[in-house]
């Protein structure tokens, strides 16, 4: 149970600034996910909080409490490195109770915790098991139980999962976000792979170059993404980009010019309006779309851009279908049964009311 | 350029059996796959083929040569590893030309040049030649590293886990680029990985590899919507397969346990099927995308389950859907579909796009009459 915030959070190291202002508020019981490439502050930042490293500047509040300049032994939150990590000659109850074995708790007491926790985990029925007679699930479940002893007021994991085996680390996604839902406590989690933060987290935090991107839940930072790091971080495959100008032409309206495709379409008037609103006739832009809103036609159409089929992606549930415009690939989600010949000349559209225009030279979206 | 034919081979580490009793044809001009977790045999089966171990029992051949005895660079293939082995203090160019200059091959100058810029321009390098590949970001090291495979045009091409190494966004492009180089070449390649999207994706064919032995061997198709057992159907698509424990009742399938139980009516073909099998204890395999969800009872396989947590894929959400404490399962909500953690909702199982399994060998229920050839 903890509420987490972090007021105007600086770190620096020599003269890297690895943590930039930042302000982030954490709610109780959220599963956050601190997402971002190496070296953009997330596990700098899940360091402070633990109190494992102490911000140069701001402040950070632990349920309304000021922990700033609180160790980590005296802050009550659980840092997890790896959750497969479990002493492998103990059951399930010694890899539990261990924490508070070492602090000589009483048996009994240590007996009712351990317990309590098995409970709340659902793996009482494991516990005089041995970790290699474990499934991959039960082995997070025993390991995150022997954090829950010490009654943490938050979990705080960095890349817990991320050496693993795609598909064991699929499973652990799962395993990892219904254990969320069945014990509900805080937890900040760190990682660089969106996948991760998209499936699991109720709220992602995008970072970059050790400053705040985007805060908002995964379908907010999916759908609109203030700007182009964000878009192109998120989403597999990512978000298309091409390079394009807004013009006026003779009856007043505004179309934009893409670029490598040398083609003009036509945009919807609430987009037109916020460009001449904000003056941006001629300026260089960037056309972002998501592969699943590209519409691929066989036949010539209008306001689509011609090409060709450049390779086709089968995933079983769906199709990729790769296209080149000039010198940028364009991705397509069709169907599996779209299966068109390499080199098949094509035409693309894009739902308009799906599109974001973001501005080049700030890297910021204009709508 | 080649075809490779691997015949009982076998492959030992002191106790541990690397590869099993391998036989394995790779087609001439064939973009092949061998996909299987850590530890399954991909690397070891890559070696043997490339000559850099040597099998303890079977035989290894290129177009109907046995090459068992033959060096690597006799066998004329090319290795790309996961860890780019380039020359740091060349330049990109001298990378690519180092293959060609060799004293077997001493190919003329001008033929050099004419193969280089061939080969650059394919790779998209043009502009990085006369760089140091010490300064090259990983993507471009990667691109360098196929390019100097590709400059000696080699009669089979070897990857071992190219892309790992490579952040998301690059590993994405570069799948489309290897698939897209392929085809330009027309050469044979042999690649692994433990990675199911790069195998679907990418292979013409996927081999499916586990402790040494080829579970199946099919287009990603094929092994997509006809999986052999459980292993493959657990290892091939992302969200994973449900599996759910029934118990064969007539035309029915019952699954669960005691009063928490659903009832799924099988196909007239699954009917067949179920006559076959030798116990009445099975998995029902059911994809996340073959389960929809709806607000209303919607046919005879629909059940009223429970909204348990959402997990967010971006286009849409997968919902994880409770029946009881044990019967849980996974279904893709389409985009527009919106339904709140603990609502009440229905879930619809399309029946004859399931899968079903004895649960006892974890075998795909085939008539025999259709039993899939590995």
């Amino acid at each position: 149970m903890a509420e987490i915030v972090l007021k105007n959070i600086v770190k620096r190291f020599g003269d890297l600034i690895a943590v930039n202002h930042l302000n982030l508020e954490i709610k109780d019981k959220d599963f956050v996910v601190l997402l971002g490439p190496s070296g953009c502050g997330k596990t700098t930042t899940l360091r402070m909080i633990s109190g494992l490293e102490f911000p140069d500047e701001g402040k950070i509040i632990l349920d309304g409490e000021d922990v700033t300049k609180k160790r980590a032994a005296d802050r009550d939150i659980a840092f997890v490195f790896q959750l497969y990590a479990l002493y492998p000659h103990m059951t399930a109850y010694g890899n539990i109770a261990f924490p508070l074995t070492t602090q000589r708790v009483k048996k009994s007491i240590i007996d009712r915790e351990v317990n309590k926790a098995a409970e709340l985990l659902k793996i009482k029925h494991i516990l005089n098991k041995k970790p290699k007679e474990l499934a991959g699930g039960d082995m997070q479940r025993v390991a995150l139980g022997r954090a829950l002893v010490r009654r943490p007021k938050a979990f705080l994991l960095d890349e817990p999962i991320g050496t693993l085996d795609a598909k064991f680390r699929e499973e652990m996604r799962t395993e990892l976000k219904k254990l969320h839902t069945d014990i509900e406590a805080t937890t900040v989690y760190v990682t660089h792979d969106q996948v991760e933060a998209m499936s699991m987290g109720d709220i992602v935090v995008v970072m970059d170059k050790g400053v705040l991107q985007q805060v908002g839940t995964p379908s907010e930072i999916y759908h609109n993404p203030k700007n182009l790091f964000v878009a192109n971080f998120i989403g597999s495959p990512g978000m298309n980009f091409l390079k394009c100008f807004p013009v006026k032409d003779e009856s007043g309206a505004v179309e934009l010019k893409v670029v490598e495709a040398d083609t003009m379409i036509k945009i919807p008037e609430n987009i037109q309006k916020i460009i001449l609103d904000k003056k941006m006739i001629d300026a260089e832009m960037v056309l972002g779309t998501r592969p699943e809103d590209v519409a691929l036609e066989f036949k010539e159409c209008q306001n689509y851009i011609k090409t060709e089929i450049y390779i086709i992606e089968t995933l079983g549930t769906y199709n990729i279908i790769d296209l080149k415009i000039g010198e940028e690939i364009l991705r397509v989600r069709t169907l599996p049964s779209v299966m068109p010949d390499i080199g098949t000349p094509c035409c693309v559209g894009f739902d308009m009311s799906r599109i974001i225009l973001f501005d080049k030279k700030t890297g910021k979206s204009i709508l | 350029m080649a075809d490779v034919n691997l015949v009982s081979l076998t492959k030992k580490f002191g106790d541990i059996i690397a590869v099993n009793d391998m036989n394995l044809e790779i087609k001439d001009k064939e973009f092949f796959v061998l996909l299987g977790p850590t530890g399954a045999g991909k690397t070891t089966t890559l070696r043997l083929v490339a000559g850099l171990e040597k099998p303890d029992n079977g035989e290894i051949f290129f177009d109907n040569t046995k090459v068992n005895d033959f060096s690597v660079a006799v066998r004329d293939v090319a290795l790309v590893f996961q860890y780019y082995t380039l020359y740091p203090h060349y330049t990109v160019r001298q990378n690519l030309e180092f293959p060609l200059k060799s004293n077997i091959r001493k190919t003329p100058k001008e033929e050099i040049n004419r193969i280089v810029s061939e080969v650059s321009k394919i790779l998209h390098i043009e502009h990085l030649l006369d760089r140091k590949t010490v300064n090259l970001s990983g993507g471009e090291m990667q691109r360098v590293a196929i390019g100097r495979a590709i400059v000696r045009r080699p009669r089979v091409f070897l990857m071992d886990e190219p892309l790992s190494n490579l952040d998301a966004k690059l590993r994405e492009e570069m799948r489309a680029e290897l698939a897209r180089l392929h085809l330009d070449l027309g050469s044979t390649f042999f690649y692994v990985t433990h990675d199911q999207i790069e195998a679907m994706s990418m292979g013409d064919r996927i081999g499916i590899l586990n402790e040494g032995i080829i579970l199946q061997i099919g287009t990603p198709d094929e092994v997509y919507n006809k999986p052999r057992n459980v292993f493959v159907a657990k290892f091939v698509g992302s969200p994973v397969i449900n599996l759910l424990e029934a118990e064969i009742a007539g035309e029915k399938l019952v699954i669960g346990r005691k009063d928490r139980t659903i009832e799924c009516n099988l196909t007239d073909f699954q009917c067949k099927l179920v006559g076959t099998a030798k116990s009445k204890d099975v998995f029902l395999g059911i994809r996340p995308e073959d389960i929809i969800v709806s607000r209303e009872k919607s046919g005879i396989n629909s059940f009223k389950c429970s909204v348990y947590f959402k997990q967010s894929m971006g286009v849409e959400d997968i919902l994880n859907l409770k029946i009881s404490d044990e019967l849980i399962f996974r279904a893709i909500a389409p985009p527009k579909f919106k339904a709140d953690v603990g609502e009440t909702i229905y879930a619809n199982f399309i029946m004859d796009r399931s899968h079903i399994f004895d649960a006892q060998t974890e075998e795909r229920l085939e008539l025999s009459t259709q039993k899939l050839k590995l």
